[in-house]
């Protein structure tokens, strides 16, 4: 029987539905799990993707075709019965349930188990094959609680405002930088952000996701209020002159990659936090398990060690080779700054 | 080992000096003296000898873990650090020990040595369940060493200066031969570097044979034509030539001899005929000079007051690192000391005069004792020197240093007492082609930086017969016998910039033809030139030839693979 999703040049492809989940290059019918740049690309014919996921896709898309589909709603196209199931990544972050001739396909996209407060949490759901995300496919990344780390977050900014400095943290601009500002104690002082971040955050407001309030970091010409402000940007900005502004900051950044000792020291920040938008190992393992999945496809990350660990787990497990781009730690720090923001 | 680890995540946590100072000073208050020991000389690069195999601690790891040894062995290729690699995949222990750094070292891991696996494996599993991360990482440090924190030598004395309210220079006096391994450090070694100065001063007769801090220099880059301007006349400086030999301070009091590397290495056993030489010294004299092999029928030419001329390097090698000195060896490797500086005269420190009396000084007191002096260079101008310069590689030496009159001997690679250039020949270089790559370690973890560089068996006769090679490689066919082939000579991992790290790393990664564990082979596309300071024969490298030091000069975007250099260039180096 043939398989209910392949792998083309321009993606992952459905056969009997002909439609692209994620694709990197313009097709005609896309389903897109979530809004981050390497999974949502302008120049497709037709966009499917979760309704919570609306606001942030137009703010990076702008006039697409978009359609949408509540979780768990499900629609039928070309025998294919598809829906959209919580991943828990980001805002809107969907796995995508294939049904067809009996069998039930289920694409992850990126996804985390761990709770958050900007987004619904990760459902497990029951499949024959499930083809998963391994961006920290290995035993030596394993996650804290969130509580922990805002709380190591909020220890950061406190000295820094002991010290009088400004404490600039890099983050991605769409989901990373949200669930800091959900997380973090905004009595500390003020809370800006770099101009990449600030239209995302009105987009999780609009979903009602409860932020507390951000101020664009050059719109404040307050010496005395950026010395003690917790600023999120974009990593690259970092390494701009748009931090110039800051004088002596603190500065730190907040990914899985932080984990490593060695990633820490070559981005040259004071600090790293290791938090993640993607499941951890035993998270990874926990979410495998939990589909019942006898065959497990297994994209991005470290894809070829999470294969033989499966395959040693008495599994059936191969691996698609995808453009997705969390596979290294330098696409981290690559997050483009945005033009509009001048120095 | 909590407080040690409070202190590390804090070092760690930071890049800025002065809070690195700032932590270590709060530890030193902090801690009890016999942790505080040990804490400096782990930091200062102390490294006991190994108490178990590190492998070991890598199976025991595994076995807790419940992983296997190839996952342990894809993790450790990711982290790119066997401590952090053991400390991330044990489970959670949710505990922390309360057992300090002292007793750690010196009551759980010194017993060890020597003891069976099967005595280690439950003590190791028993601490590890006492420690969270860090304490595990830490733990696999202090067996194995290289805390890589950031953390140099020049800044524990520093703290342990400011923290004892007393001279660093004295700090650091008081810390050569600290980490050598021959003495555990204690409190009392611990308070002996804190000491208050008394008067009539240091030493005590167990330190009779301390050495002082050496005075590095500075490089010196740019051309001679800038250096009037940048430097001032000739005759403010005393040029030196620059030797390549072993940086060594001789140390002549109470009737004995002490000879110590630029690594604070004692080295005394290994040169007898130069402790013969220091017997003509009064007591209370400390020289600093080069060790170098000597060979008295050359023509030195460095100097018509010298006789003989220094041996290439590779001659002083055979010495190093052997214990046993038949006479055989001591014939056909002779070992001299050149003097360049005195530091004590009569017992009395006189690193504070101005070079030009402590050359004076050291003249005089060299006159008639056997020991060589260095001898200085005399030009009009630095135009003149740089024509001298240009000679170098044909006398054995490796440049000029270049030394103040007027400077005082500092410590470390300070410029506040004095100023020291070292103004060195270029290296001699080759251009090659990059064929193998590793992932570094460190803040190189899972970056490919460390590479292998081949140069050509023969020149290629046209692009085709090179692109049949590129197509050979990429088909994984071994090279054909007396065929057109890449010969791998050297490997270097030093010399260009995080972006083009960056940028290679993104062109291995596509152009990988095989991995063989952690080694990546590639399709050669790139010409790097390699610079090196030496180039020997050798029978243990396939191509028949080792250099040393070798680094990445610069990317040669603009040269195609054909004109890469072949091994008849590189034996035409060999003079």
């Amino acid at each position: 029987m043939e398989d209910l999703v392949v792998q083309r040049p321009e993606g992952l492809y459905c056969p009997p539905g002909d439609f692209h989940i994620d694709p990197w290059r313009p097709v005609e019918r896309a389903v897109i799990t979530h809004a981050h740049a390497d999974h949502a690309r302008l120049g497709h014919g037709h966009y499917l993707a979760a309704a919570p996921s609306e606001g942030v896709l137009r703010a990076r898309l702008g006039a697409i075709d978009l359609q949408l589909l509540a979780y768990g709603e499900a629609i039928t196209h070309h025998g294919v019965r598809l829906s959209l199931h919580p991943a828990g990544h980001v805002l809107g972050s969907a796995q995508v349930r294939l049904e067809h001739g009996g069998r039930v396909w289920v694409a992850s996209g990126d996804y985390k188990v761990a709770p958050d407060p900007t987004c619904a949490p990760f459902e497990p759901v029951r499949c024959d094959v499930f083809i998963t995300e391994s961006t920290f496919g290995l035993p030596i990344y394993r996650w804290r609680p969130d509580a922990e780390l805002m709380a190591s977050v909020n220890d950061w900014w406190s000295h820094n405002v002991l010290a009088g400095r400004a404490s600039v943290l890099g983050c991605y601009s769409f989901g990373k930088a949200q669930r800091i500002l959900a997380g973090i104690d905004p009595g500390i002082g003020p809370v800006l952000v770099h101009g990449a971040v600030q239209p995302l955050n009105e987009a999780y407001r609009a979903a009602g996701v409860a932020l507390p309030d951000t101020r664009i970091a050059t719109e404040v010409k307050d010496r005395s209020e950026l010395r003690r402000a917790l600023v999120l940007c974009p990593p690259s900005a970092i390494a701009s002159p748009w931090m110039r502004r800051f004088g002596d900051a603190g500065t730190a950044f907040a990914s899985g990659w932080m984990q490593l000792r060695g990633a820490r020291r070559r981005g040259g920040y004071d600090r790293g936090f290791v938090l993640s938008d993607h499941a951890d190992w035993p998270g990874l393992l926990g979410a495998i398990a939990a589909t019942g999945a006898q065959r497990v496809i297994v994209t991005h990350g470290s894809a070829a060690a999470m294969v033989r660990y499966l395959c040693e787990q008495g599994l059936d497990a191969g691996a698609f080779d995808t453009e997705y781009g969390d596979d290294r730690i330098e696409a981290d720090l690559a997050e483009p700054a945005p033009a509009q923001e001048g120095p | 080992m909590k407080r040690f680890s409070q202190l590390f995540a804090e070092l760690d946590a930071t890049t800025s000096t002065n809070a690195k100072v700032d932590a270590l000073q709060r530890y030193f208050a902090a801690a009890p003296a016999a942790d505080a020991a040990w804490a400096v000389y782990f930091l200062a690069g102390g490294k006991p000898r190994q108490v178990m195999p590190m492998a070991l601690l890598a199976q025991l790891a595994c076995e807790e873990a419940g992983i296997a040894a190839w996952l342990f062995d894809e993790c450790y290729q990711a982290v790119g650090d066997l401590a952090e690699t053991i400390a991330h995949v044990l489970p959670d222990s949710g505990e922390t020990s309360d057992v300090g750094l002292a007793e750690w070292v010196e009551d759980r891991l010194l017993p060890l040595r020597g003891l069976p696996p099967e005595a280690i494996a439950p003590r190791v599993r028993g601490w590890w369940r006492e420690l969270d991360d860090h304490g595990r990482f830490l733990l696999t440090k202090l067996v194995g060493g290289g805390f890589r924190v950031g953390v140099s030598r020049l800044l524990v004395q520093r703290a342990l200066a400011a923290h004892g309210g007393i001279d660093p220079k004295r700090v650091a006096q008081r810390m050569m031969g600290y980490t050598d391994g021959k003495t555990m450090p204690s409190a009392a070694r611990f308070a002996a570097l804190l000491a208050a100065q008394e008067e009539g001063g240091e030493p005590s007769p167990a330190d009779a044979g301390q050495p002082y801090p050496f005075f590095l220099a500075h490089q010196l880059d740019g051309a001679a034509e800038t250096f009037a301007a940048r430097l001032g006349p000739v005759a403010d400086w005393q040029v030196e030539w620059k030797y390549d030999g072993i940086r060594g301070q001789l140390v002549r009091r109470q009737g004995q001899a002490w000879l110590w590397s630029r690594g604070e290495e004692l080295v005394t056993e290994r040169f007898p005929e130069i402790v013969a030489l220091a017997q003509a010294l009064p007591n209370g004299t400390v020289l600093d000079g080069e060790i170098l092999a000597w060979k008295d029928d050359a023509e030195s030419g460095l100097s018509a007051s010298l006789a003989g001329g220094p041996a290439p390097f590779s001659l002083l090698q055979q010495r190093i690192g052997r214990k046993n000195l038949t006479r055989k060896v001591l014939a056909e490797a002779p070992v001299t000391f050149l003097a360049y500086d005195l530091l004590e005269q009569d017992g009395v420190d006189v690193r504070d005069l101005p070079q030009r009396e402590r050359r004076e000084r050291l003249e005089r007191l060299l006159a008639g004792t056997g020991i060589r002096l260095s001898p200085v260079a005399t030009a009009e101008s630095w135009l003149d020197f740089a024509r001298q310069r240009a000679r170098s590689r044909e006398l054995g030496v490796e440049g000029f240093m270049l030394k103040r009159l007027d400077a005082a001997y500092g410590t470390g690679r300070t410029k506040a007492d004095g100023l020291w250039w070292k103004w060195k020949i270029d290296p001699m270089s080759i251009d090659c082609v990059l064929v193998y790559a590793q992932a570094g370690h460190g803040r190189r973890a899972s970056v490919y930086t460390d590479y292998t560089f081949a140069v050509w068996n023969r020149e290629p006769q046209d692009d085709a017969e090179v692109e049949q090679v590129l197509r050979a490689i990429a088909r994984k066919d071994p090279p054909v016998p007396g065929a057109l082939q890449l010969v791998p000579f050297a490997k270097a991992y030093s010399g260009l910039t995080d972006e083009e790290f960056r940028q290679v790393d993104a062109l291995i990664r596509r152009s990988t033809v095989e991995k063989f564990g952690p080694v990546r082979s590639v399709r050669p596309s790139l010409v790097f030139e390699l610079g090196f300071e030496g180039i020997n024969r050798s029978s243990r490298h396939r191509s028949g030839i080792a250099v040393r030091f070798p680094r990445m000069l610069r990317i040669r975007h603009d040269k195609p693979l054909r004109e890469a250099n072949t091994l008849a260039d590189l034996e035409a180096l060999l003079g």
